[in-house]
């Protein structure tokens, strides 16, 4: 099996690469053999990602499944592919939640159809997404990085809603300016330590950079990662990106691409920058908060159920920021878990909310009511979902919400305790407004009777591809929220391993530096 | 002086001259009904002329020096020889149908064109103000005619006038700064120049002088302000020459700079280096928002040749700073090969699209994404390569640019980064809006087609073809594989402006 540890990360880089082309060669005619072609590949590549999840050494710290090949020695940069606990789970998500996104695609694909290149969409978006989370050189992770954005970019363009150029320029616009504010970023690291590769940053902990160009450089790198987490101000972006996108787009950019700005900074970002972030951490935690209460109340002001969804995902990324501001080794596994569960959950959210589109031809609350009458499984998915996003324990939301809070009563040593004791009491009002926006929203969805426009209309309850596309997420929320050690567990090595580093670097006294199981001090060691 | 002179230096000019008179004769010989033979033969010239820059890139003797240092063989000159023989070929295939379907003259067309490509070659090599003067106007001669060559067409004239007129202004200026430094420093080798520099302090004079030749370049590769000309002639020239004019010509005008800068003006750092930031800033600004608002495709492409002249600029302004030198060189070098690939490819679109619909309006790309599907998706990679979305080649370029900027490590530097930065993001909106018109909008019904506002109205409606010619199609199938390509694995032409800049060692 040494070929496969390998060859493991290119392959679930790549596989959807090879997918992507079959599906182009794949003759227009044959929509089945197409959709197959797309799905089959899919699987394939989540093969690879069970398969790494069973080689995977769960009591280590250290990247596993290298792969280090010459790239582009003129500057540098090499083919440097890693994972490990904190990316894993990521990639695991990654990968499952395109498959469902093709199972669902099944049968709905929106205006104007064309499923071949719908699909090519989706696998090449993956490409982007596998290949961010395992990238362990910079300038690779930036190419992944951005390679999302095209088909994203025609996705909201082409199948999207009736203001979809608008969407589709303006989501493209911020994350271009934000990535190439990151790029001047990745260079000023290059300048002064003269590599891109990400392990080595991390272990000089931006040691001889001086204080102002620490500052300058975790500034470029933060707004090109806020951009996309988006944290407020920058989230603007993100309601008219999902108003817009067709269903599967939207719960591809939410479970998924959102991802790639938290995952930028628990990577890269504070790792590699450790004093910026303890200076920055404060602001970071305060926008966090501004976000979870700005999107709660945004929710409230909503008519269109997409758009509520969406701004309850700055609620949510909120927490995430605000677990990963406090730099310790409970707010940063926290924000993992909250990163997965907020995929699981808000994915099925727009899952919902796209069904329910298509079949009452609205979103707009004030015309829907009495889903649980007329669609009584679609109905209690929606109450499943909603209570699962308010954070309900028991299930995935509660443990991303939840330890995150506990995190911001004790930030790491140095950082100021009465700022985030402040924060933490307003993130607190904070799930509050989650239940409040999420309950209102199922009351007036899913409760009381049919508005008189749709009594007679016949709504077809759950069908088949939405049971098979759906229930692998209903169940993981519910398993994660019953066993959230099954995602701890993974992540918690890696994290206490960079927490530790970090804590070093910002030279806490050694009582504060976390203590993290023997085989993950080795590595941080190493 | 040793009077013998190595021949193998000189072969890929021996072979073009050789070449040309090769194509005259025939031309001259041949029946008028066989004329169109000449066509087949000029790419085989340029090719020919590709054999000796082979052999002496792989000859153990890898830099030669002629003419007392006036010509001068090395890595930089052999990977622009290179270049520039591979870009006239593809803008040959270019014309070749372009040519032979229009009623247009034949021989001298291809005549023209490579007498251009002569002056290309020349100018790789040209290490001296006057071998770098007569290169620059055997470069410019040849396209002041090619530019009117549709000569029926009012446009075209105007497009040869205007690019004639400010050709012939942009040179005398050149030259007049040129006859200065001669006076000041006695000598016109650009080594010679550049000890004189160090030697004595540069009199207010000098600085005239060094400000005066700088601006003659600007206007060869259009930097605003002096970039007036290259809409209105890349409009009205024949789309293949226009491709050439804003690809090779325009790399020739950045070659002829950063000689210049590079082997002669080095040590008055302080004196060109505000002047090309100040054209590299006001490049792409204005480069960017006038193409914000062009409708018809040929003039967006102008304009945003005039913006992307000015990222290929930036580099060059801050060239002296901190250990930039010889990244700021690769840079420049690198952005060249890769903006030819991408900006040819566009412009074989563009013709490719011509020839179905009839209008260069960016409304009649509407719906092409159904209509025409690998032209839309050739169009698409050149457009995103050309805002500099990675994967494609155009993330590289913008990619080297901005590191020879942070490695300057000045304010003025990073301020110009910042430029750039804003400028990927409104570059992005144009690019983006041909693209969006390709593949969101529904193609429009026939009628609307040809009525464009404020750009060429089509009148002499030429008969519309809807096959691609092979050539055109082989020219836009190289540039799409190439600007994948390049972008996903960049060594393969990094490592040419790698090489190329090794003579930024050699030198300072």
């Amino acid at each position: 099996m040494n070929w496969f540890d390998h060859w493991a990360l290119p392959l679930a880089v790549f596989l959807p690469l090879l997918g992507f082309v079959a599906v182009m060669l794949w003759p227009k005619a044959d929509e089945t053999g197409t959709k197959a072609v797309a799905l089959i590949s899919t699987l394939i590549t989540f093969g690879v990602g069970i398969a790494l999840l069973f080689r995977f050494n769960y009591s280590s710290s250290a990247l596993q499944f290298h792969v280090d090949k010459e790239w582009i020695p003129v500057i540098n940069s090499r083919f440097h592919l890693g994972v490990d606990g904190i990316a894993l789970p990521l990639l695991i998500l990654s990968m499952f939640i395109t498959i469902l996104a093709i199972i669902y695609s099944w049968n709905h694909f929106p205006e104007p159809h064309n499923p071949k290149a719908f699909l090519g969409l989706i696998l090449l978006l993956e490409v982007g997404m596998n290949g961010t989370f395992v990238a362990q050189d910079l300038i690779l992770f930036f190419i992944f990085f951005e390679i999302v954005l095209l088909p994203m970019f025609f996705m909201i363009g082409v199948w999207g809603g009736p203001n979809r150029k608008y969407a589709s320029i303006k989501f493209f616009l911020f994350t271009l300016f934000g990535s190439a504010l990151m790029l001047i970023g990745f260079l000023a690291l290059y300048w002064q330590f003269n590599t891109f590769d990400i392990p080595t940053l991390v272990a000089k902990h931006g040691v001889g950079l001086s204080h102002m160009a620490e500052l300058l450089i975790f500034g470029g790198l933060a707004l090109g990662f806020a951009i996309k987490v988006p944290m407020f101000p920058f989230h603007t972006w993100l309601p008219d990106a999902h108003t817009e996108a067709p269903t599967v787009g939207s719960v591809i950019l939410a479970a998924v691409l959102l991802k790639l700005g938290t995952f930028g900074f628990i990577r890269i970002a504070l790792p590699i920058l450790p004093n910026a972030a303890k200076a920055y951490a404060p602001w970071i935690a305060l926008l966090a908060v501004i976000g979870i209460i700005y999107g709660a109340l945004c929710c409230l002001a909503q008519k269109d159920m997409k758009r509520l969804i969406a701004f309850s995902s700055v609620a949510h990324m909120g927490f995430v920021m605000l677990g990963i501001a406090t730099l310790t080794v409970i707010g940063i596994n926290a924000a993992i878990f909250g990163m997965v569960a907020h995929g699981l959950i808000t994915g099925m959210l727009f899952f919902l909310a796209g069904s329910i589109a298509e079949r009452y031809e609205t979103r707009d609350m004030g015309r829907l009511g009495g889903v649980m009458k007329q669609a009584p499984h679609l109905g209690w998915i929606l109450g499943f979902c909603a209570m699962a996003s308010l954070g309900l324990p028991g299930l995935a939301g509660f443990w991303g919400e939840f330890p995150a809070i506990l995190a911001a009563y004790d930030p790491m040593a140095g950082i100021s305790q009465t700022a985030f004791r402040t924060f933490m009491v307003v993130a607190a009002v904070g799930t509050v407004l989650a239940a409040g926006y999420l309950l209102w929203m199922l009351q007036r969805v899913a409760f009381g009777n049919p508005k008189a426009e749709f009594e007679h209309a016949h709504i077809h309850d759950v069908h088949g591809p939405e049971w098979i596309a759906w229930v692998p997420l209903l169940a993981l929320i519910v398993v994660f929220g019953v066993f959230p050690s099954l995602l701890f567990n993974i992540s918690n090595p890696a994290v206490c391993s960079s927490t530790a580093g970090i804590a070093k670097a910002i030279e806490v006294p050694a009582d504060a530096v976390p203590q993290c199981p023997s085989g993950a001090q080795e590595a941080s060691a190493r | 002086m040793n009077p013998s002179v190595d021949l193998h230096a000189l072969a890929p000019e021996i072979v073009l001259t050789v070449g040309l008179v090769v194509l005259l004769v025939a031309d001259l010989l041949a029946p008028e009904r066989q004329r169109w033979q000449t066509a087949r033969l000029a790419p085989f010239v340029v090719l020919a002329a590709l054999v000796p820059v082979l052999s002496l890139a792989l000859s153990d003797q890898p830099t030669r020096v002629l003419f007392d240092g006036a010509f001068v063989i090395d890595n930089y000159a052999l990977v622009f020889k290179g270049f520039f023989i591979v870009v006239a070929y593809l803008a040959l295939l270019m014309s070749a149908d372009y040519i032979t379907e229009g009623d247009y003259y034949q021989g001298e067309y291809w005549f023209l064109l490579v007498a251009a490509v002569l002056g290309l070659v020349v100018m790789a090599s040209a290490r001296d103000l006057i071998s770098v003067f007569v290169a620059l106007e055997l470069i410019s001669l040849p396209t002041f005619v090619l530019a009117g060559w549709r000569k029926h067409d009012p446009k075209s004239n105007e497009a040869a006038m205007k690019y004639y007129l400010i050709g012939v202004m942009s040179s005398a200026v050149m030259l007049f700064g040129m006859s200065y430094i001669f006076g000041l420093s006695g000598t016109t080798m650009l080594s010679s120049i550049a000890e004189w520099m160090m030697r004595t302090p540069l009199s207010p004079l000098a600085l005239v002088a060094v400000f005066l030749t700088l601006v003659g370049f600007a206007f060869k590769v259009s930097a605003v302000p002096f970039h007036f000309w290259a809409p209105d002639t890349y409009e009205g020239a024949p789309t293949p020459v226009t491709a050439f004019l804003s690809v090779a010509s325009k790399a020739g005008g950045f070659v002829a700079l950063l000689t210049i800068i590079y082997f002669g003006f080095f040590p008055a750092s302080e004196v060109w280096q505000p002047v090309v930031w100040f054209l590299a800033a006001a490049s792409m600004f204005v480069g960017n928002l006038t193409a914000l608002r062009q409708t018809n495709v040929v003039r967006m492409l102008a304009y945003s040749s005039v913006a992307q002249g000015g990222f290929i600029l930036a580099p060059l302004a801050i060239a002296a700073e901190g250990n930039a030198s010889r990244s700021a060189f690769g840079a420049v070098v690198t952005y060249l090969l890769i903006y030819a690939v991408m900006n040819l490819g566009a412009f074989a679109v563009v013709m490719a699209v011509a020839r179905r619909t009839g209008s260069g309006e960016i409304s009649s790309y509407a719906g092409l994404g159904k209509t025409g599907s690998w032209l839309a998706i050739a169009m698409s990679l050149f457009l995103f390569s050309l805002a500099g979305i990675p994967p494609l080649a155009g993330w590289f370029a913008k990619f080297v640019v901005l590191r020879a900027v942070v490695e300057a490590d000045t304010p003025w530097a990073y301020v110009l980064g910042v430029v750039v930065v804003i400028n990927t993001v409104i570059a992005f909106v144009y690019y983006s809006a041909v693209a969006r018109r390709m593949w969101f909008d529904e193609a429009p019904a026939a009628a609307e087609t040809a009525d464009g506002n404020g750009g060429v109205a089509v009148k002499t409606r030429p008969t519309l073809r809807t096959n691609t010619p092979p050539a055109l199609a082989a020219v836009i199938g190289v540039c799409a594989i190439a600007t994948v390509v390049f972008g996903v694995y960049p060594q393969a032409v990094a490592k040419l402006g790698d090489m190329a800049a090794q003579v930024v060692t050699r030198v300072l």
